[in-house]
């Protein structure tokens, strides 16, 4: 690891990360921890998403079905574990589950399959179609989930206590946090690999010129699905936690303004920069907290916010801070 | 034995007819020239040959019927192309763009340096940060990577500094000399094609008016057709 300014600027993200918590619970502030959570959860779902819009360009405003999936799958899978109803009596009994560790990869295998069906679909088509077909998607699942009452409508589902992991006290929200934290680390960590991949290359040379990435001899649809389909299972495995920290899933999970949110995370850090989405998520939910507790109409301030970003720093905060185009050692 | 065929090629723009009897037939390790005036077809046959564009007619590959492959199928089976224009991946480095495209094969990244040694010398660099000349090495170079058995080069030399033509061109003898791969060229300078190319194929109005080896090209047709002598 070469000491670029970028590296520096990611090493304290990380830092305030893992520091802000224990700080937290040495002053015994509970909810920073909480609100720590938060932004960690947030920063996964956008790391998912900027693998499909920083790397493969697909600006998908449908990444809540995502979230949403992982989130009712959690929130499903804990509701017949809770009510000892099972979820399949036939043709193998099936029942719910409380340990994470089960619920993970089903959000993500759930997510992706979404994902893939969602990509097949969408990437037929390209820029502002693109958009509205996912979004068209985002819309189908968030009425769907109103819909479907037999997982509590538009109430939502409450679950009584968090899932389960292995040797840890999932309730104690230092140690939930802990896991959350350790999953985006995981995540940014596969990130930052995918991008150095030939497949990775191979993504960046599809989102910068299609036509050319044919005339060497690889697919840039299948490219680009393989990364909307892994971008969508981070997002999902995003939501499966949400829920948990929340203990509550409702159809806002699927929402287009949730959609919005999660690219708005990665405009505000930087978009295709690996701790862009972290940077936005905390930031967001920061505001969120402080100004939300000001005024009720704190997301005039954000709107400022983003707006400032946008038109004086084209690579979002971090770019704004370590310079604009990625070093390349 | 003939590695590339077109017979009887046509192609459209939408309404607009461009190619109506387009035939050319290039034999392996041959180095042709596709000549014509501006407009006549050239990159337009390119495209149909890349599948860029739908034509109907024969196209076949080494034999096999290319014609409703596309197009990433045809660069895999042995078809390499430098575009027109160059249009690397602007946001890649010099090494990167080349690895995006690598297939296995006798083209590696030490042999793309040992062929322009100037990329050697930028492989960090990102490719919007080069120079046209560089950029069209590289163009080339990405093109080689991917060990095509045919190299299409549309406009290879376009509006580049006359020191740096004449490095594209040593490149483009050294490829024939030292590989044996077949090229298929399109260019401006039509005394370096003739010095260099065994072929040439002469398109006008979107049909082949004529073929045949360049040392029987005679300074008459090539003003007929194509302007110069």
């Amino acid at each position: 690891m070469i000491l670029t300014r970028e590296n520096i600027l990611n090493f304290v993200i990380t830092a305030g990360l893992i520091l802000v918590p224990i700080y937290a619970v040495i002053v015994e502030e509970p909810f920073t921890i909480t609100l720590a959570t938060r932004a960690v959860i947030f920063s996964l779902a956008a790391v998912g998403l900027n693998i499909a819009l920083g790397l493969g360009g697909m600006v998908s405003l449908g990444h809540a079905v995502f979230f949403g999936l992982g989130g009712y799958t959690m929130g499903i899978l804990a509701f017949h574990a809770q009510s000892y109803i099972p979820l399949f009596e036939w043709p193998i009994l099936i029942e719910g589950t409380k340990q994470m560790l089960v619920v993970w990869p089903l959000a993500m295998i759930i997510s992706a399959i979404a994902a893939f069906v969602i990509g097949l679909l969408s990437l037929r088509t390209g820029g502002v179609y693109f958009i509205m077909i996912t979004l068209a998607f985002g819309q189908m699942f968030f009425f769907f989930s109103i819909s479907w009452s037999a997982y509590g409508g538009e109430d939502g589902l409450s679950i009584y206590v968090r899932n389960q992991f292995p040797l840890v006290n999932t309730l104690v929200p230092i140690q939930f946090y802990a896991i959350c934290l350790a999953i985006l680390m995981l995540a940014l960590w596969i990130n930052a690999r995918l991008a150095k991949s030939s497949f990775g290359l191979a993504l960046s040379a599809a989102r910068q010129n299609t036509e050319r990435v044919r005339n060497v001899g690889l697919d840039p649809t299948s490219i680009k699905l393989v990364a909307f389909v892994i971008s969508g299972a981070i997002t999902g495995l995003a939501g499966a936690l949400f829920a948990d920290l929340n203990r509550f899933v409702s159809p806002t999970m699927f929402s287009w303004q949730l959609s919005g949110e999660i690219m708005v995370f990665i405009i505000i850090g930087g978009i295709g920069r690996l701790y862009g989405p972290v940077l936005g998520a905390i930031i967001f939910v920061t505001l969120e907290h402080f100004l939300g507790g000001i005024s009720e109409y704190w997301l005039v301030f954000l709107g400022l916010l983003l707006l400032l970003i946008v038109l004086f720093s084209r690579g979002g905060l971090v770019g704004l801070l370590v310079g604009r185009e990625r070093v390349h050692e | 034995m003939t590695l590339l065929l077109l017979e009887n090629v046509t192609a459209s723009y939408g309404k607009a007819q461009a190619l109506f009897d387009v035939n050319l037939n290039l034999k392996e390790g041959e180095l042709m020239a596709l000549m014509g005036r501006n407009g006549m077809g050239k990159s337009t046959t390119v495209k149909v040959i890349m599948r860029m564009l739908r034509g109907t007619g024969n196209l076949l590959f080494e034999g096999r019927d290319i014609m409703g492959l596309p197009s990433h199928r045809v660069a895999q089976m042995g078809l390499g192309l430098v575009p027109e224009g160059r249009r690397c991946f602007r946001d890649l480095t010099v090494a990167e763009n080349l690895s995006a495209s690598a297939r296995l094969g006798y083209w590696s990244l030490p042999r793309i340096f040992e062929l322009f040694p100037r990329l050697g010398e930028r492989q960090v660099q990102v490719a919007d940060s080069l120079s046209g000349g560089e950029q069209q090495m590289l163009s080339i170079g990405r093109a080689l990577m991917t060990n095509p058995r045919l190299l299409i080069l549309d406009e290879a030399t376009e509006g580049l500094a006359p020191i740096v033509r004449q490095e594209i061109w040593v490149a483009i003898g050294k490829l024939k000399a030292e590989t044996g791969i077949a090229i298929l060229l399109i260019d401006k300078s039509i005394k370096e094609l003739r010095e260099i190319c065994d072929s040439a194929t002469l398109i006008e109005r979107g049909k082949t008016v004529w073929t045949g080896s360049m040392k029987s090209l005679d300074s008459q047709t090539l003003d007929r057709y194509v302007g110069v002598s």
